[in-house]
C-alpha cells in the first residue's frame, strides 16, 4: 500500500473498529456445499410480496426450474435449488421467527444435480424494459442481506436518471469473506454484471468501493479494469459500518442522502458485489438464482469456509456438515454486528443469507455482563455513524418518551448498525432500545 | 457429539468491545496511584494517612448508603475509590484527618448518592467534598506544608492528628513536631500576594508545596496521557482547558508582565493540571457531545484564569470546574450533533 494513500484513504465520520475474525475464512476458496436430503425453500426470500407457488406436492422438479412466480413488480420468482420431488407446501420457521410459506423439496440423491433450465439471451440487443424483465426472471434479490429485488432497484434508478452505480465491496461485518472471495475468484462475472447493471439503470459510470483490508482484491480489480474507463476502483478505510449504502455514497461521492430519502435522490444506485456477480453469471444463460456463496464461520464450527449453498438448506444440516464445537452456541444469520441469532436450526439458507456465524457461548448466567447506569462517557456518540446521540436516546427510551426520540433526536435515522451497543461500557442495550422505540412508533403511526 | 448445539438467542450486535464501566474506573485508579505515591514521597506519612482516611470515609459512606437503601454493592465499580483518591489529592498534606473524613462523607453523600448514585451526579463528587471543606475549614485548607521536609517519613505533621471537632493547634503548641513544616506558602500564594515566581522546572516536576497531589504537573500529564491513549479519558477536555487557560494568561501577561504570571506558570502551578486531567474529565459531570466538550473545557480554562487573577483566593480551579459542571447539561443540549442527512431534509420537497 502506498504510503501517502494510507493517509488520504477515504472514510466516513465515527464508526467502530471491531476485531475482524476474517482470517478464519479469508484464504478459503469457494467450494460447493453438499446437497441436503430435504430443502425448505421459503416463498419470501426478498423484500416485497412473497412469490406464488406454481408447483404442487408430488410434482417432480428439475434444478433451476421455476417453482414460484413473482407476485407483482416488487417480487421475484423462485427456482428449484435441486432436482427432486415437491413434498409439501407449508409454513416453516423463518430467520426472524414468524412462520412463512415454503416449498419442501426432497432431493434425488442419485441425481448429478446439473442445472436443467435456462433461457439464454443476447443482452446487448435488449431494450431497457426487456432487460429489467430478464433480471426479474432470474429471481435476483440483493445479496448484501437486505434482499431488495434487483430489477426494481435498477428500474427506479433509471427512472430517476442516476449517473453513478456504486458497487459495494466493503464487506465491513466481521467474519464475512464471501465478497472478498468473489472479487478474487469470479471477477469476470462481476465485471459482466456491472456492465449489465449499468445498461439496466442507465448509469454512465461505476465505482467499486473496497475496504483496504482486501488489498489483493483491489489489485485484481485494478489490473482487470485498467482499460475500462467506465469502472473505477476506490479503496476506502476499513471501518464498520462502511458498507452501509448511505455512508458509502458519502465516502465515494461526498454526497449525503437526505434523511428519509433514497440513494437515487443524490444520483446513485448501490449494488452489492455478490448481487452483480450473480447478475453477470446468470443473465446470459437465463438461469434462476438457486444458490449463493455463504461464509460459514465462527469459533463454533470446525471447517469454516466459503461455500456455494443451495437455498433451502437447513442450518441444522449446515452445522452437521461443517462440524460444530461446544454444547451451547449462538447461530447467527448474517454478520455478528447486524445478523439475527436464529431460534431454530430448521431455518434455511435464503437469498439474504450472507454468512452463518456460529459463536460458542457460556451459559447465559455466566456470560451476561453487568449492566451499569449510563455514565455519559460519550463513546456511543463518538461511534454512531449517523451522528445521533444514543445516550440521550437510551435515557428517553427508559422513560418511554418514544415520540421525543423521533421528533427531537432523529430516531428514524438509526439504521440499527449496533455500534452504540458494541462500545457501551455500561453494557446498555442501546440499539435494542432504539429498535423497540422505532417499532412502537411505527405501530402507533399505523 | 450427540445432537446439534443448544442455541442461545440474543439480539445483535453479537460482539462487544472489551470495555466496561468498572474497567474504565479501574484504569483511572491505576493512573492516580503514581500521583498518590509521589505525594507520599513529597509530603510523607501525613499525606499517606490523609489519602487512606479520605478513601476509607468515601468507601464506608457509599457502603452504608447501599445498605440502608438496600441497593446492590456498588464499591466494585471503583467510582467511590476515584472520588476518595481525588478528594485527598486536592487537600493540603497536613489537613486534619477528621476534616478529611468529613469531606469524604459529604463528597459521597451530597455529591453523589443524593442524585441517585453513579451516573446521576451533576457535580464532580470529589469537588463537592472539597468545596464543603473550603467553606467549613478555611484556615486548615490553606495551611500548607513544604515539600521534601526532613523527617516527613518519621513524624506526622502536627495538624494531621487534630482531634475531631477541634481546629488544628498552632505549631508552637505542639512540641517535638516538625515546626518548619507548617505554614509554608504555595507557588500560587507567593505569586499572587508576594509576586515571587517559583522556578518553572520545580513546578513542572512537582517539587513545591501545594495540595497533596496537585504539584506534579509532569506526572499528572503522563498519567493522563496513559488514560487518553487507552481511550478512557476525553483528551479534548484537558486540551481545551489548558489551552484556553494558557492563552488567556498569555494575553494578561503580555499586557502587564509585572502583575500577571506567564502562561507556563499558570499551567503548572496549583491544581490546574490535576483539575484538567482528572476532575473536569469526570464523564458523568461533563458534556458528551463532540463540540460540547471543547466548549466545556475552554469555559473552565477561562474561568480558572479569571478567578485566579481577580478573585480573593489564589486558586480558582475548583470553582471553575463546578461552574463548568453546572453548565454541562445545557452545553450538551445546545451542541447536539447534526444528524447525517439532517440539513438537506429541510429543503422543500
Amino acid at each position: 500500500m502506498a504510503f501517502p494513500e494510507a493517509f488520504t484513504r477515504r472514510t466516513f465520520g465515527h464508526g467502530v473498529h471491531a476485531p475482524e475474525h476474517k482470517d478464519l475464512t479469508r484464504e478459503r476458496p469457494i467450494r460447493r456445499f453438499a446437497f441436503a436430503p430435504r430443502l425448505t425453500v421459503p416463498l419470501s426470500q426478498h423484500i416485497g410480496k412473497p412469490a406464488v407457488p406454481c408447483v404442487r406436492p408430488g410434482q417432480e422438479v428439475g434444478r433451476g426450474e421455476p417453482i414460484a412466480l413473482a407476485d407483482g413488480f416488487l417480487s421475484v420468482p423462485i427456482h428449484a435449488p435441486v432436482t427432486g420431488v415437491v413434498e409439501a407446501i407449508r409454513l416453516m420457521p423463518s430467520a426472524r421467527g414468524p412462520k412463512t410459506g415454503a416449498i419442501v423439496i426432497k432431493t434425488y440423491a442419485a441425481d448429478d444435480q446439473q442445472v436443467l433450465y435456462g433461457a439464454p439471451r443476447t443482452i446487448e440487443n435488449l431494450a431497457p424494459a426487456e432487460l429489467i424483465q430478464a433480471i426479474q426472471d432470474i429471481g435476483l434479490a440483493g445479496q448484501g442481506g437486505a434482499a431488495f429485488p434487483t430489477h426494481a432497484k435498477l428500474a427506479a434508478a433509471r427512472e430517476h436518471h442516476v449517473e453513478t452505480l456504486i458497487v459495494n465491496g466493503c464487506e465491513c461485518e466481521p467474519y464475512q469473506t464471501t465478497d472478498h472471495r468473489l472479487m478474487l475468484e469470479w471477477v469476470d462475472d462481476l465485471i459482466a454484471g456491472i456492465h449489465f447493471a449499468l445498461a439496466a439503470s442507465g448509469a454512465r459510470r461505476a465505482i467499486i468501493g473496497v475496504e483496504d483490508n482486501k488489498p489483493d482484491a483491489i489489485d485484481v480489480l485494478r489490473r482487470r479494469l485498467a482499460a475500462d474507463a467506465s469502472i473505477a476502483v476506490t479503496a476506502v478505510r476499513t471501518k464498520y459500518p462502511q458498507g452501509s449504502a448511505e455512508l458509502l455514497i458519502k465516502v465515494l461521492l461526498k454526497r449525503e442522502v437526505p434523511a428519509g430519502g433514497r440513494s437515487y435522490d443524490v444520483g446513485a444506485v448501490v449494488q452489492n458485489i455478490a448481487t452483480l456477480v450473480m447478475l453477470g453469471r446468470l443473465l446470459p444463460p437465463g438461469q434462476g438464482l438457486i444458490e449463493r456463496v455463504v461464509t460459514i464461520t465462527g469459533e463454533g464450527v470446525k471447517q469454516p469456509g466459503n461455500y456455494l449453498v443451495p437455498f433451502g438448506t437447513p442450518l441444522g444440516f449446515v452445522l452437521e456438515q461443517v462440524g460444530f464445537v461446544g454444547d451451547m452456541s449462538r447461530v447467527i444469520l448474517g454478520g455478528p454486528m447486524m445478523g439475527t441469532a436464529v431460534s431454530s436450526l430448521d431455518v434455511p439458507v435464503t437469498k439474504a443469507t450472507t454468512a452463518i456465524v456460529v459463536l460458542p457461548v457460556q451459559p447465559a448466567t455466566a456470560s451476561a455482563p453487568r449492566m451499569y447506569p449510563c455514565i455519559r462517557c460519550g463513546r456511543c456518540v463518538a461511534a454512531c455513524p449517523m451522528h445521533l446521540n444514543p445516550s440521550q436516546l437510551g435515557l428517553l427510551a427508559a422513560k418511554r418518551e418514544y415520540r421525543a426520540m423521533q421528533e427531537r433526536f432523529h430516531l428514524d435515522a438509526c439504521f440499527e448498525c449496533g455500534s452504540c451497543t458494541y462500545v457501551c461500557p455500561a453494557h446498555i442495550p442501546l440499539v435494542q432500545y432504539l429498535r423497540i422505540a422505532k417499532a412502537l412508533n411505527r405501530e402507533q403511526a399505523a | 457429539m450427540a445432537g446439534p448445539p443448544r442455541i442461545e438467542i440474543r439480539s445483535s450486535p453479537h460482539l462487544h468491545e472489551a470495555v466496561s464501566v468498572d474497567m474504565i474506573m479501574r484504569h483511572v485508579v491505576y493512573a492516580l496511584l503514581p500521583i498518590c505515591v509521589f505525594a507520599v514521597y513529597l509530603f510523607g506519612l501525613s499525606a499517606a494517612a490523609l489519602i487512606v482516611t479520605v478513601l476509607g470515609a468515601c468507601l464506608l459512606t457509599e457502603h452504608l448508603f447501599n445498605r440502608f437503601a438496600q441497593k446492590p454493592n456498588s464499591l466494585g465499580d471503583f467510582s467511590a475509590v476515584i472520588t476518595g483518591l481525588l478528594l485527598a489529592l486536592t487537600l493540603p498534606p497536613g489537613f486534619p484527618l477528621w476534616m478529611g473524613a468529613t469531606a469524604g462523607v459529604i463528597a459521597i453523600a451530597l455529591g453523589k448518592v443524593v442524585f441517585g448514585g453513579l451516573g446521576q451526579n451533576v457535580f464532580n463528587p470529589a469537588l463537592v467534598g472539597r468545596a464543603f471543606a473550603q467553606a467549613a475549614f478555611p484556615v486548615a485548607i490553606t495551611s500548607w506544608s513544604p515539600a521534601l521536609a526532613p523527617g516527613r517519613f518519621d513524624t506526622l505533621l502536627p495538624s494531621t492528628l487534630t482531634p475531631p471537632f477541634m481546629l488544628p493547634a498552632a505549631a508552637s503548641a505542639a512540641p517535638g513536631t516538625v515546626v518548619d513544616a507548617v505554614s509554608s506558602a504555595t507557588p500560587l500564594t507567593l505569586q499572587k500576594f508576594d509576586h515571587v515566581t517559583t522556578n518553572t522546572v520545580d513546578l513542572f516536576t512537582g517539587m513545591t508545596g501545594g495540595s497533596t497531589g496537585e504539584t506534579a504537573a509532569l506526572l499528572i500529564l503522563l498519567c493522563g496521557a496513559y488514560l487518553a491513549l487507552r481511550r478512557m479519558l476525553d483528551w479534548r477536555i484537558p486540551a481545551g482547558m489548558l489551552g484556553s487557560a494558557a492563552a488567556l494568561a498569555g494575553v494578561f501577561h503580555l499586557a502587564d508582565p509585572a502583575k500577571y504570571p506567564d502562561p507556563l506558570f499558570t499551567l503548572f502551578s496549583g491544581g490546574l493540571m490535576l483539575g484538567a486531567v482528572f476532575m473536569a474529565t469526570d464523564v458523568v459531570a461533563s458534556p458528551l457531545t463532540p463540540r460540547g466538550v471543547w466548549i466545556y473545557g475552554i469555559l473552565i480554562g477561562v474561568l480558572t484564569v479569571l478567578i485566579r487573577l481577580f478573585g480573593g483566593l489564589p486558586e480558582g480551579v475548583m470553582y471553575a470546574i463546578l461552574i463548568g459542571n453546572a453548565a454541562s447539561p445545557l452545553i450538551a443540549v445546545l451542541t447536539q450533533p447534526r444528524a447525517f442527512g439532517e440539513v438537506k431534509r429541510r429543503k422543500p420537497t
